[in-house]
C-alpha cells in the first residue's frame, strides 16, 4: 500500500491450468455459467482459466472464492509450482518485463523464486522444512540466493525472527516443536528473507485461532507498510481480505467473476456469486 | 477556480440479484459542486441518501449513470466514475479521506497506529507519524493510557474520536465525513470543530453529514438538502 506507481510489477495474461485432456469446448463449457470446472466432453478439470491481472509494485491484491475455485492454482503458477497449460506472465523486476517468465527455463524460474518472489503457504510443512531448524530453513533460502557468510546469514535469520516476533532463543529448534501460529511466522520470515518485490499468502490463517490469527495478519501489515513488498493474498476468509487488501479478484469455478476496489466489492458487490458470498459474511 | 468538486447528474441504483432481482433506486440525478477551501453540509432524514453519495464520491459504490468531476493535484481533471482501480487508490492515499460513522477496527493495532497509518501509507516514518498521532488523541483528550490500547474496547466516544484523529492527520485534499461530532460530549464537540476549522484554513475542502445543528451552524458554508435520493434544496454560500 505505500508506493503505488503508475506501471505493473506482475502483468498477466489468459493464464490457464487444465488438469486432463481438454478438446476445443473444454474452456467454453467450464465456468461460473454452468457452476462446474469439469469440461462435460472430456472430464478434464479447468481448474483455472482465461485469468486476467495486474500488480502494482508496493500494492495488496486479494483473490477470494470458495474451495476449487482456482485462487490457489493461480498463485501456484506465477510462483512455477505447477506448470501452466496457456497464458503468459511478465515480471517488471526480471527481463525489464519483457520475458514470459511462464517459458523460462526450470533454472532460471529458480532464480526469480530465489531471488525476487516469497510464497506462504497454507500448510507450514509446504514451506517448511521440519528437520532444519527455524534458523536453518531461513538460511536455506539465504544460501539459494547466494549469501554464503555464516555470521551474516545468523545475524539476518535473528533479525527476521525478532520483526516476525518468534523469540530469537528458539533460532536452533526445529519448527516442528513450534505452535501454527509460531510456524507460519517462521514461514513469513523465510519467504521475505531476501526482501523480494513480490510476496504470494495462500490461505495463510486458515486453521489459526483468532487470537493468533489477527497477530499474523497485523505482522503482515506491519511488513508490508514498512517494506512495501507487493503480495497477492488468496482468502475465503473475507475479514483476512478486507483487512489486507487494496483490490479484489472474485473467483468462481476456475475464472474471475468480478474484480475491483476491496471496499467496493465487499459494500457494493455486482456479480449475483459476489453478492451471494458478501451476503454469507458473519 | 473551477469546483474541486462537480458532481453532475449521479444515479445510483442497486440490483439486489440474491433478493430476486430487487432494485433500490438510492439516488437519483443528483448535481452539486464544492468550491476549493469550502464545506458544505449534507442534511437529510435517515435513508434519504447521505452516505450513500458520500460512498459514491470515494468510489466505495460503482454508478449507475452520472460524472464525478474532481480537480486533482495528481491527475488534474478526473472523472471519479470512470478512474481506474489504481488512480482511485493513488488519489486516496494523497489527497482524498473518507470518514465513515463508525470506526472500522482493526485488530491488535494500537489507537497510536490506527490513527497514523494514513502517515505510513504515506512513507513518513513510524516514529514521527507515532509523534503527530499522540499529539491529535492529546488534544482530543484521549486519557493517556488509552493510546497504546486497542480500539475494539473503547467507548463509542472514544472510538469517534479515534476516527475523526485518523481521518484528518494526513491533512487531506478533499475530505468527506459522516457525522464527525455524533456521540461526543460538548467540549470534544467543540475540540472537534475547531480542529475541522483549522483543516478547512489550511485548505482542505469538506463534504459533511451532519444531523447536529450547532456542528453545521459552526462549519458550514452553505448546505445541501437530500430528500428520498433527490437534491430538494441547496442554500447559498454565507458570506
Amino acid at each position: 500500500m505505500t508506493n503505488t506507481s503508475d506501471t505493473w510489477l506482475l502483468k498477466v495474461e489468459g493464464l490457464t491450468k487444465i488438469y486432463g485432456e481438454p478438446n476445443e469446448n473444454s474452456v467454453r463449457l467450464t465456468g461460473p455459467l454452468f457452476g462446474s470446472n469439469i469440461c462435460p466432453e472430456t472430464d478434464c478439470i479447468v481448474a483455472c482459466a482465461d485469468i486476467n491481472l495486474e500488480l502494482f509494485p508496493g500494492e495488496v491484491l486479494g483473490v477470494v472464492g470458495e474451495s476449487g475455485s482456482g485462487k490457489s492454482t493461480v498463485v501456484r503458477l506465477l510462483y512455477f509450482d505447477l506448470e501452466s497449460t496457456a497464458g503468459v506472465a511478465y515480471f517488471s523486476r526480471y527481463g525489464n518485463g519483457t520475458l514470459n517468465i511462464l517459458n523460462e527455463s526450470g533454472q532460471k524460474k529458480r532464480y526469480m523464486r530465489n531471488h525476487l518472489m516469497g510464497m506462504v503457504y497454507q500448510n507450514p510443512k509446504d514451506g517448511l522444512n521440519f528437520r532444519f531448524s527455524s534458523g536453518g530453513n531461513i538460511a536455506e533460502k539465504l544460501l539459494m540466493a547466494g549469501n554464503f557468510n555464516v555470521g551474516r546469514i545468523r545475524e539476518r535469520a535473528t533479525e527476521l525472527l525478532e520483526q516476525t516476533e518468534v523469540p530469537v532463543r528458539r533460532l536452533d529448534d526445529s519448527p516442528a516443536s513450534f505452535s501454527g501460529g509460531m510456524q507460519q511466522r517462521v514461514q513469513i520470515s523465510k519467504a521475505i528473507a531476501n526482501n523480494p518485490p513480490l510476496l504470494f499468502l495462500d490461505e495463510v490463517t486458515t486453521g489459526l485461532d483468532v487470537s493468533v490469527q489477527a497477530k499474523v495478519l497485523d505482522m503482515i501489515r506491519t511488513l508490508q507498510q514498512e517494506l512495501g513488498i507487493a503480495m497477492i493474498v488468496v482468502s475465503h476468509d473475507l475479514s483476512v481480505i478486507r483487512m489486507l487488501t487494496d483490490r479484489t479478484l472474485v473467483m468462481k469455478n476456475g475464472r474471475i467473476v468480478e474484480q475491483g476496489l476491496t471496499d467496493q466489492i465487499l459494500q457494493d458487490p455486482q456479480h449475483p456469486y459476489t453478492q451471494l458470498l458478501v451476503s454469507s459474511l458473519l | 477556480m473551477p469546483p474541486i468538486l462537480d458532481v453532475r447528474q449521479y444515479t445510483k441504483r442497486f440490483d439486489m440479484h440474491v433478493l430476486n432481482g430487487k432494485r433500490i433506486h438510492a439516488l437519483s440525478n443528483v448535481s452539486f459542486s464544492l468550491e476549493p477551501g469550502e464545506l458544505v453540509g449534507l442534511v437529510g432524514t435517515s435513508g434519504s441518501g447521505k452516505s450513500t453519495l458520500m460512498k459514491s464520491i470515494y468510489r466505495t459504490y460503482l454508478a449507475t449513470s452520472g460524472a464525478i468531476l474532481y480537480q486533482s493535484l495528481r491527475y488534474g481533471p478526473i472523472d471519479l466514475v470512470r478512474a481506474t482501480d489504481h488512480q482511485i487508490i493513488a488519489l486516496r492515499r494523497d489527497e482524498i479521506t473518507y470518514c465513515s460513522q463508525f470506526l472500522s477496527v482493526i485488530p491488535r493495532v494500537p489507537a497510536v497506529d490506527v490513527v497514523a497509518e494514513s502517515l505510513f501509507r504515506q512513507g513518513i516514518d513510524r516514529d514521527r507519524g507515532q509523534q503527530q498521532s499522540r499529539d491529535y488523541l492529546d488534544r482530543l483528550g484521549l486519557p493517556q493510557e488509552l493510546w497504546d490500547a486497542y480500539p475494539s474496547t473503547f467507548s463509542g466516544g472514544e472510538q469517534q474520536r479515534i476516527n475523526v484523529a485518523r481521518a484528518i492527520i494526513a491533512r487531506p485534499r478533499l475530505l468527506l465525513i459522516d457525522e464527525p461530532t455524533a456521540s461526543l460530549d460538548q467540549r470534544t464537540k467543540d475540540v472537534v470543530i475547531d480542529m475541522i476549522v483549522a483543516l478547512k484554513a489550511g485548505g482542505t475542502s469538506v463534504l459533511c453529514i451532519s444531523h447536529d445543528r450547532y456542528t453545521l451552524d459552526r462549519l458550514a458554508d452553505r448546505r445541501i438538502e437530500l430528500q428520498d435520493g433527490h437534491v430538494v434544496a441547496a442554500s447559498e454560500p454565507v458570506s
